[in-house]
Formats: C-alpha cells, structure tokens, sequence
C-alpha cells in the first residue's frame, strides 16, 4: 500500500537515527508546515465543519453571515455618512470594504490567540502538525469573507453610477484640500493580491499569538481589549481625507501622523482603496510588505522553538 | 520499517496555576530581580524510559492510575515530544485514547468516521472507499447517518476501532477506554487486531483487564511511578504485576485457542 508521507511521525525517514533532529530544528519547523500543507483536505474540511457547525439546524445557515454583515453596513454606513455630512453614494461602498476586511483581520487576530486552547482535545489525543490548526482557523476566515463579498458586489451595483467617476470623500467648498479619487478603474483587481497578502498576514498572526496564548492565558482578553482600540484608530468608519489640508502641528497634522503609525491602517488600504476607486500609494503595500517580512520571521522562530511544547502547555 | 525506539526519555509536565500562567509574573519576576528564581512547578510524568519495539510486538501496559501508561502511550503516537532524552518513532501512527475527544458529538458517524481518518493521513477519496465496510465492521448500519451525540460508548468504541483498524496503522495504541464493548464485537475486533499487528505492525495496549491483555499481548510492560518497573513475557510481567498467576483462571478452551493464534 502506498503510504502517505504526511502520516510519518519523523520528518525525514532517512536520517539514521543518531542524527534525529532535536525537538529544537528548523527541519522540524519546516515539516510541521509541509505536512499540514500535504493535509489541506483535513483543515479545509474542518473549516467548513465550523462553520456549518455555527449554522447547523438554522433554516438559512450560513446565510446569516452575509446578513449581518449588510445589515451593519446599512446601518452604520448610513449614520456615519449624515454624520459627518458625506455622499452616502461613496461613503456607503467605502464603510462596507473596511468592514468587510476589518473582520477578517480581527478574526484573525482574536481567533488566532484561541487557535491551540480552542484545539486542546486534538493537539493532545492526536499526532498532527500544528499548523494544521493554524490552517483551519485562517481557512474558516476566509470563509466568512467569501460570504461577506456578496455584500460589497450588491453595495457595488447600488452606488456604481457615484463610483465611476472621480469623486471627493469630503466637501469641496468647505475644504480645498480635498483629495480627489479617481473612481473604479481595473485597478480595482489589485484588490486581489492585497487580499493574498493579508491571509499571509492572517497565517503569522495566528501562529504566533496562538504559540504565546498557549502559555500565557492573559494574552487572549489583552489582544481583545486592543482590537477595540484598533477599530476606532483605524479609518473604517471614519476617512482619512478628513485630516487633509492641516497645518504642520496642528491636531488634525498630529492626528494624521498617528493614524500612519498603526499597521492595520496599511493593510485595511492595500485591499479597500483598489475596490472603491480611491488614490493608492506605494508606501502602504512597503509597509505591509515589510511587516509580513518581520511577522513571519518571528513566528518561524516561535514555530522552531516552541513547536514540541504546545501539547505541554494546552 | 517499523520501530520505536525511546532512550532515557523523561516526560514533564510544567503546572501552570492560575498565578503562574500569567505574564505579570513573568514581567514583573524579571524587573523586580529581589524574589528568589520561581520556578514553575513541574510534574514528571516519565523518567528515563528506555524502550525499543519492533514489528509484530504487541505489548501490553499494565500499572496502576498514574503511573504514566497514557503518558507513555502520548510519547508512543508522538503527541508528546521527550524533554529530556529522545523517541523516535516510525511508521503510521494510529491511537485510540479518550473516546470523546477528536470527535464531534453534534456531527454524524460517517463524518467523524471522514475526519478521524483525514487526521490519521488518508485522504477523502481513501476514506470514502472504505466507509462501507467501517460500516460493516461496526455493525452501526443506518445510526452512522445520527449525530454522534446520540452513541453509546460501545458504539463510540465500534466505532474509533473501525476506523483505526480500516486504514492499515503501521503502528496501534490503545488506550484502555476500548473495555466497553461486548463480547460478541470484542471477539470480531480481536482476530481484526490480530490480523493487522500480523501483517504489518506493532500494537501497544493499555489495560486494566486480563482479558484483553491476554488475549491481546504477548509482552507486557509494567509502569510505576514514570518508570518502566518491568518488561517482558506477558505472564511474567501480569503475574508480578497482580501477584497472582493471571492463566491460571483461563478456561482450557481460551488457552488452547491463544496458544495456536500465537504459534500461527
């Protein structure tokens, strides 16, 4: 019979066994990512189990993520664009592309500190790579998200006409600064890649914090507390165009300063500003690009050291 | 080709309290510097096993509660990594440990039956072919299509042992969970068990009762306190284990009946 190598517990069968690598490789890193990825039919199953798990005897089923999520977008898309005296036509697409990928990467974030105490059972009754749990909590996201597409496509064909052409988030008379977008073109599929690179994003952050919440069990409720915070910093229901046309030193200067200090700001960009027709910059995909480089280095390091302690600490 | 081989392997298990597992004390231990080293206290679970099995082995772990036999069992399927000394294990793992877990009591059979073997390394298609006689095996029929919530745990156990014994393991640990079928399965399951540790593996089998480790084992290790207290034949090892000769009770017909499956 042909054995699959994923079942094998060492990570390379030839090595003669005075050579076994320590529990401390990064062979043994590298091969816990191998073969979860060889066990794509596992986690991809096992995602889709929690989400029909979450529906399960519900009549509409899954159905209720795209609801909920056009239900705030509505909501909150409305209020906000009376709020702050903005075209509903352009606010309204703009609050749902940040919602959309706001969720998505608070999922990840709050999700992945939960990854192993959530997988507890598993990672201590059945050999497995532990990126398989990694896997199944980033796949499940991405689920949620293909729902939550649905909404954008229909917002989209609402308020295209207000799309199609160049646009101002903000009053042109009241403020002269105004930046002006330069509405829908193709560039919108750059919205893809973005997307790509925030999943690859997603993978770090939950390895990570999953490793460190294992072993200390404050992190879950502080990385809560945080995201909170993080929603109001970052321009989701409010735009950064707000802040244009201030004087060096004044508030609305110090404000626009700080917002380009928090890295969600970067990601929630790359991937919104393509899909609503809005100005791109460069500076936000280096950013992105340099934090996918730092995070990914730091959870190999956490994946290399601490990988055979994840079953002590669950 | 299948083997373990473990050599002065120690299992310990750091305790984390509810003070202890907080980041305040690691932070605030360091900066303060005053307090003394505080240590987590560690439990060692395993000390200094040294062990090497081979194919066709089918040992039996006897011991008393906490005496590490699940333990031994974890480090054995690769679950838990030594902390000190090395294991090296090779081969298809399958274990049956805790009945309830790894298993979603709100899914049905047929779909636990698909993910216990996803995780054990099959593929789905693999899966799918052999659905139909786990099916059999198990003797479930039409229940498969119920949410697992609603098994017995004989039928759980069916079930687990249909799974594990459906893929071909190279190498088969049992947890001592297994007791709770009847007779009648427990027959059909012995000679299935036989039969797969004959063509191609290594069963270990932790259990409390003579019977199955009879029935089951032909060596036997006997756990104390994390160490290995005594290896060797099966009745040797049970004997001393128990203090009483564990074949004498046998009927004439078991020990016949053992006597050819073992020579054969």
């Amino acid at each position: 019979m042909a054995v699959p190598a994923l079942a094998r517990q060492d990570a390379d069968d030839s090595a003669p066994d005075e050579f076994a690598p320590s529990p401390r490789s990064w062979g043994r890193a590298f091969g816990d990512i191998r073969a979860a990825l060889a066990q794509r039919e596992l986690w991809g199953h096992l995602g889709w189990q929690d989400i029909k798990q979450r529906y399960r005897r519900s009549v509409i089923g899954p159905l209720w993520i795209t609801i909920s999520m056009a239900v705030t977008a509505a909501a909150l898309g409305g209020l906000y664009s009376q709020l702050f005296g903005q075209p509903i036509g352009t606010f309204m697409p703009y609050v749902t592309v940040g919602f959309m990928i706001w969720y998505f990467i608070s999922a990840c974030v709050l999700e992945g500190t939960e990854t192993f105490i959530a997988n507890e059972g598993l990672i201590r009754f059945l050999p497995a790579p532990l990126m398989i749990y990694v896997f199944r909590t980033v796949w499940r996201q991405v689920l949620f998200f293909a729902h939550n597409v649905v909404v954008y496509v229909v917002v989209l064909a609402i308020f295209f006409q207000q799309l199609e052409g160049p646009y101002t988030m903000v009053n042109k008379a009241t403020n002269p600064d105004a930046i002006v977008h330069p509405g829908l073109s193709w560039w919108a599929l750059l919205a893809i890649p973005a997307f790509v690179l925030i999943v690859v994003n997603g993978l770090w952050v939950t390895l990570l914090f999953g490793i460190i919440s294992a072993r200390f069990r404050d992190i879950p409720p502080v990385v809560g507390s945080f995201m909170q915070l993080f929603f109001t910093m970052t321009p989701i229901i409010w735009t950064t165009d707000l802040l244009t046309g201030g004087a060096p030193g004044s508030p609305k200067a110090i404000i626009s300063f700080l917002a380009k200090l928090n890295p969600f700001y970067h990601f929630i960009e790359i991937f919104r500003a393509p899909l609503v027709g809005q100005v791109q910059s460069w500076t936000h995909w280096a950013v992105c690009g340099a934090i996918t480089v730092i995070g990914w280095s730091l959870a190999l390091l956490a994946l290399r050291n601490y990988r055979s302690r994840v079953a002590y600490w669950v | 080709m299948v083997s373990i081989d473990v050599r002065g392997a120690c299992v310990e298990f750091p305790i984390f309290d509810a003070k202890n597992r907080s980041l305040k004390k690691s932070v605030l231990g360091r900066a303060g510097g005053r307090i003394s080293e505080q240590k987590v206290p560690v439990v060692e679970a395993l000390r200094d096993v040294d062990l090497s099995l081979h194919q066709g082995d089918r040992v039996g772990l006897v011991g008393h509660n906490g005496a590490g036999k699940s333990t031994l069992l974890r480090l054995l399927a690769g679950i838990y990594e030594p902390t000190r000394g090395r294991a090296s294990i090779r081969g298809r793992v399958a274990p049956v440990f805790d009945l309830a877990v790894g298993m979603d009591p709100e899914i049905s059979g047929y779909e636990n039956i698909l993910i216990r073997g996803l995780f054990l390394g099959m593929s789905r298609r693999e899966m799918e072919r052999r659905v139909d006689e786990i099916a059999d095996f198990t003797e479930l029929g039409d229940y498969l299509n119920m949410p697992l919530r609603t098994y017995s745990t004989g039928m759980r156990v069916r079930l687990a042992l249909g799974v594990v014994t459906s893929i071909d393991p190279e190498i088969l640990i049992l947890d001592e969970g297994i007791g709770a079928v009847d007779a009648a399965f427990l027959e059909k399951a012995r000679d299935r068990l036989r039969d797969l540790v004959g063509r191609s593996g290594m069963l270990v089998f932790a259990s409390h009762s003579d019977e199955f480790l009879v029935e089951l084992c032909d060596t036997a290790i006997w756990m104390d306190g994390g160490i290995i207290r005594e290896q060797g034949p099966l009745r040797d090892v049970v004997s001393h284990y128990k203090g009483r000769d564990v074949f004498e009770n046998l009927s004439q017909e078991t020990l016949e009946r053992l006597e050819r499956a073992n020579a054969g």
